[in-house]
């Protein structure tokens, strides 16, 4: 059995596992060397505070999307050069395989959690998010899961029958290895967590709004995150048991979707769609509240058309649940069905359109200023209208049969990924970025990496749909280089290049600014709108010393006017004990029992999933029965923290 | 850094039209060579006319907007608290409705006139040719013939070809982008595909889905000749080739990949045993993409299938839902 544990003999991996070794070993080192164990355990490891927790999140996505990031440099380097075997088939496919588990469920979903973390409570007004110890378990299920489906590149076998493993290929007829457990255990364990956290957003939102904030008058970023949330509560509970059957195929032999027994692999390729499609909707939907908000704010203007917006929002995740099949037309399921779905498909281009054109109407007669996150917001508009066109074009069933599976398809659904999520989520991060840590991101760099990115994707991707319509398919590791596809093949390479050079720039950009920054002393970094801006930046632990009162859609601008019109401010309300949560060690330990239970079964090592099975019991009765979790913080401490938050601001 | 920008672009623009008019003619899916990569290829460009409809409009309002309204610009309006206007919110939602609903008429007629199991309208009988995706090769049989090529195919041009398509293991789809639209092959099921070429050429032909390890490989010539070049042909492969055993057979489903080859004479029926091979557990075979105009009696009368057509009906029928 060990025999085949660490995998051997392959420069590529062998470099990846020295430098696992290395890195782990440094950062064990440095830890110890400054003393920051326990720092490390009380003030991250156990937290239960929602802008750590996201912070958390965030820097794990973005370790993500560099593993993701070479992952894609690696494709692009084999299709340029396809005569050279730089990466042999097997490669080849473990590697597109994770890059696509990785980038969506290991890079989208904890950066979009992150931002949830990071601005929710705060626009809403709250202390916390509802349920802060399930949040916490959250993001350390998602972390082990990341992490044992990151493993299996060198330990075992990566999974390599493409990012949603069809049958009868991702069976044990059609993968006998390892890989493909990884693959299940990986997205099982941080789905529960993705899926707790969707619950755990819902109820913050609808429960845990100041008082006045009515449903109509929520930020729209707030709202996005409802419609992503419920979205999620009913989408990811499909993955769950699809990767369960999945598992039992694979385990017991059951036969869900194989066709000896009785079963049928196009069950699985229907349920896994179920929750793809509205998957990609869960994504995207955050983003354009973040667009929303950076609109309004970096054009001085109230957001146009906010009811519009907000059922945009609604029908968009109602209508995702009924697209699924857009996936497999050329399943043959006959034109009534195909016709069907190619209209609900077209329909959720509408409401996605209209919130386009509320977006330039709100930058219409308003003072737009360029600051980062508004040049994304502005570079994502005509990237994703085109992605979102495409998009149309594939949805024209008859002529999705030649679209799909060709690099057209590849290029549509990067362009809304990249240009809509990817962009939407950086313009986030550094809209928050001096929320989370009290300065901005160096604009300079920043102005380098934004262009490096830009140009890089259009580089990259513009070729593709070209390619697509070549007859190139995706997934190829190899071609005749008489089909002419290679010229477009290097371009798209050279752009994928330019975008890991913006990356770099980012990472650059984070390092530079942590070392050279000024202070943000107001805590109104952008001159902002909604309630996050209204409090010191960082966020003390409790967030707001005294809960808003609420009477309008961008409260916190309206606050600033009438108290430049010198309207009488209301007497402040005496201070309070404040009531927080506890931190825990639980979660964490929790997810190191799913962790080994989960490498046990994808071992099939009962001997070790066992015991982690009980672990997870243990660890939830010990949550059930200790009673000591939540404390005050008492009158003084708020006092203090609020006059120091004051005097800095001065 | 604007400077670097300034010289970087155009550069960049210009050696991407280079790219792009230097490859043009390869754009298989643009330049169909026969009835229904025709219809598709309409398709794709009305579609795309009707998305330019708005893309444009959109790309240049978003440029002018963006340019004239930046914040050092104080000579144009300025309205914070314009936030509503009932005209403008019917135009944004009824303006891409309007588009949708022609875009969504388009898409239905030619939905159902190309439904892939639809013979193609001729007044020659159409060429049956069963097509199996293996790992990782495909197998063609021709029942009329009686003989199996792989990786590679030849058939008559100006004549509809009936393609029954099935798989042994994973899921692949059969793709001719000269001659029109992939469908899929799966296991324990037939599926019906028409094509036609109207010129005789050399058509690249690939597996669009991906199944395992060589997938890359399953590239298959198609070769349309005139209808004598094909009779020829036929009885060359019939008097030169070796025979494919069932042994034969299974040794070629093994997986690995294969170079071209013909075979003079298959066993009888081996298409349909290799779709009812995966039916052992339940009795009714699935078999897809029969509209009801097709019918699926005539479609598969000719298949030699000792009384399956009825279970073939009910399969089509279960088909509906799931
Ligand atoms: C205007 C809205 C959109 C329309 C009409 C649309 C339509 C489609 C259609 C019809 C397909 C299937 C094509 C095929 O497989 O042949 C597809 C694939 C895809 N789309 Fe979209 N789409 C839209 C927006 C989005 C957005 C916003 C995202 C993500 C944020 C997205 C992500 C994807 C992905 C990931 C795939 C394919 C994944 C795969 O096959 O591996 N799309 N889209
Ligand atoms: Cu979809
Ligand atoms: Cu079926």
């Amino acid at each position: 059995m060990f025999g085949t544990f660490f995998i051997t003999g392959d420069p590529l991996i062998l470099g990846a596992q020295v430098s696992i070794g290395l890195v782990s070993l440094a950062a064990i080192f440095i830890v110890t060397y400054f003393k920051k164990w326990k720092w490390l355990w009380t003030e991250w490891i156990t937290t239960v505070d929602h802008k750590k927790i996201g912070i958390m999140y965030i820097l794990a996505a973005i370790l993500m999307l560099f593993r993701g990031g070479v992952d894609a440099l690696l494709i692009r380097t084999q299709l340029a050069l396809p005569h050279l075997e730089f990466l042999h088939a097997g490669h080849y496919n473990a590697i597109f395989t994770t890059h696509g588990v990785i980038m969506i469920l290991f890079m989208a979903m904890p950066f979009m959690f992150g931002l949830f973390n990071i601005a929710v409570p705060l626009q809403i007004g709250a202390r916390d998010v509802a349920y802060p110890y399930l949040n916490s378990l959250s993001f350390w299920l998602f972390f082990i899961g990341a992490m044992l489906f990151n493993i299996s590149f060198v330990i075992g076998g990566s999974p390599d029958a493409g990012w949603l493993a069809y049958p009868p290929l991702s069976e044990l007829s059609g993968s006998p290895g390892i890989g493909q457990n990884f693959y299940i255990w990986g997205i099982q364990i941080s789905g529960i967590g993705s899926l707790a956290s969707g619950i755990n957003f819902v109820a913050t939102i609808l429960k845990m709004r100041a008082p006045g904030m009515k449903l109509m008058r929520m930020p729209m970023f707030t709202w996005s995150v409802l419609a992503s949330s419920l979205t999620i509560m009913f989408a990811f509970p499909i993955l769950t048991v699809t990767m369960a059957m999945l598992f039992l195929d694979r385990f017991l032999g059951a036969h869900f979707f194989t066709l000896d027994g009785g079963g049928n692999p196009m069950m699985y390729v229907n349920l896994i769609w179920m929750w793809g499609h509205p998957e990609v909707y869960i994504v995207i939907l955050p983003a354009f509240g973040i667009f929303s908000d950076i609109v309004s704010t970096f054009a001085k203007k109230k957001l146009f058309g906010y009811k519009s917006m907000v059922f945009a929002l609604m029908s968009i995740s109602i209508l995702s649940f009924f697209t699924w099949l857009h996936h497999f037309f050329t399943m043959g399921s006959g034109a009534d069905v195909n016709a069907f779905f190619a209209i609900t498909t077209m329909v959720i281009a509408i409401p996605t359109g209209v919130k386009v054109f509320n977006w330039l109407f709100t930058l219409y007669k308003g003072r737009i200023n360029f600051s980062q996150p508004m040049l994304w917001t502005i570079a994502f508009i005509p990237c994703f209208v085109i992605g979102g066109m495409t998009g149309v074009m594939l949805a024209v069933a008859p002529a999705d049969f030649q679209f799909h599976n060709s690099y057209f398809l590849i290029a549509h659904f990067h362009q809304v990924l990249i240009g809509g999520v990817v962009f939407g989520y950086f313009a986030g991060m550094y809209y928050w970025w001096p929320k989370m840590f009290g300065f901005k991101l160096d604009e300079k760099i920043g102005k380098w990496a934004f262009w490096f990115w830009n140009i890089g994707f259009y580089v990259c991707f513009m070729p593709q749909y070209a390619l697509g319509l070549m007859g190139m398919t995706r997934r190829f590791n190899n071609y005749d280089t008489d089909l002419g596809w290679l010229p477009l093949n290097i371009v798209s390479t050279v752009g994928a290049f330019i975008m890991g050079l913006g990356f770099l720039f980012q990472i650059w950009q984070i390092v530079y600014s942590l070392r050279n920054h000024k202070k943000e002393k107001t805590g109104d970094a952008w001159d902002g709108r909604s309630l996050e801006w209204s409090i010191p930046s960082p966020a003390p632990m409790y967030n707001f010393a005294r809960l808003p009162q609420v009477s309008s859609q961008d409260e916190w601008w309206e606050e600033k006017e009438r108290r430049a019109a010198g309207v009488p401010v209301e007497p402040a309300q005496p201070l309070e004990p404040i009531h927080m949560p506890k931190n825990s060690g639980i979660p964490f330990i929790a997810s190191i029992f799913w962790f080994i239970f989960g490498f046990g079964l994808v071992w099939d090592w009962l001997w070790m999933a066992i015991p982690g099975f009980i672990g997870i019991v243990v660890t939830l009765f010990a949550r059930s029965f200790s009673f000591d979790t939540d404390y005050y913080i008492p009158v003084d401490e708020v006092r203090r923290s609020e006059e120091a938050a004051l005097k800095g601001a001065k | 850094m604007r400077r670097y920008l300034r010289v970087l672009t155009p550069l960049l623009i210009m050696v991407m039209a280079v790219m792009l008019s230097g490859c043009s003619g390869q754009y298989l899916v643009l330049d169909p060579k026969g009835p229904i990569g025709e219809s598709q290829r309409d398709l794709i460009y009305i579609s795309a006319i009707l998305c330019a409809v708005i893309l444009v409009p959109v790309l240049i309002m978003t440029a002018v907007i963006v340019w004239r309204y930046r914040e050092n610009n104080k000579k144009v309006a300025y309205k914070p608290k314009w936030e509503h206007s009932t005209k403008l919110e019917t135009l944004v939602w009824g303006v891409p409705t309007v588009i949708i609903i022609i875009l969504a008429a388009f898409t239905i007629k030619y939905t159902y006139d190309l439904e892939p199991s639809k013979a193609i309208a001729s007044e020659h009988e159409p060429v049956t040719i069963e097509v199996t995706s293996l790992d990782w090769k495909w197998l063609f049989t021709y029942p009329d013939e009686g003989i199996a090529t792989v990786n590679y195919l030849k058939f008559p041009e100006g004549v509809p070809i009936r393609f029954h398509l099935t798989s042994d293991q994973a899921m692949n789809s059969f793709w001719i982008p000269q001659l029109g639209g992939q469908i899929y092959t799966m296991s324990g099921m037939a599926m019906t595909l028409y094509l036609q070429a109207d010129e005789a050429g050399e058509y690249y032909g690939s597996g669009a889905n991906f199944t395992g390890e060589d997938f890359s490989k399953m590239t298959f010539k198609a070769d349309a000749v005139s209808n004598e070049d094909y009779n020829a042909w036929v009885q060359q492969v019939k008097s030169s080739s070796p025979e494919l055993t069932m042994d034969g057979y299974h040794k070629l489903a093994e997986k690995g990949t294969s170079d071209e080859q013909s075979f003079s004479s298959f066993p009888k029926g081996l298409f349909q045993q290799i779709v009812m091979q995966y039916m052992n557990g339940s009795d009714m075979p699935m078999h897809h993409g029969n509209s009801e105009s097709a019918g699926s009696d005539k479609d598969m009368g000719d298949m030699d299938m000792d009384g399956m057509d009825k279970d073939m009906d009910m399969g089509s029928s279960e088909h509906a839902n799931h």
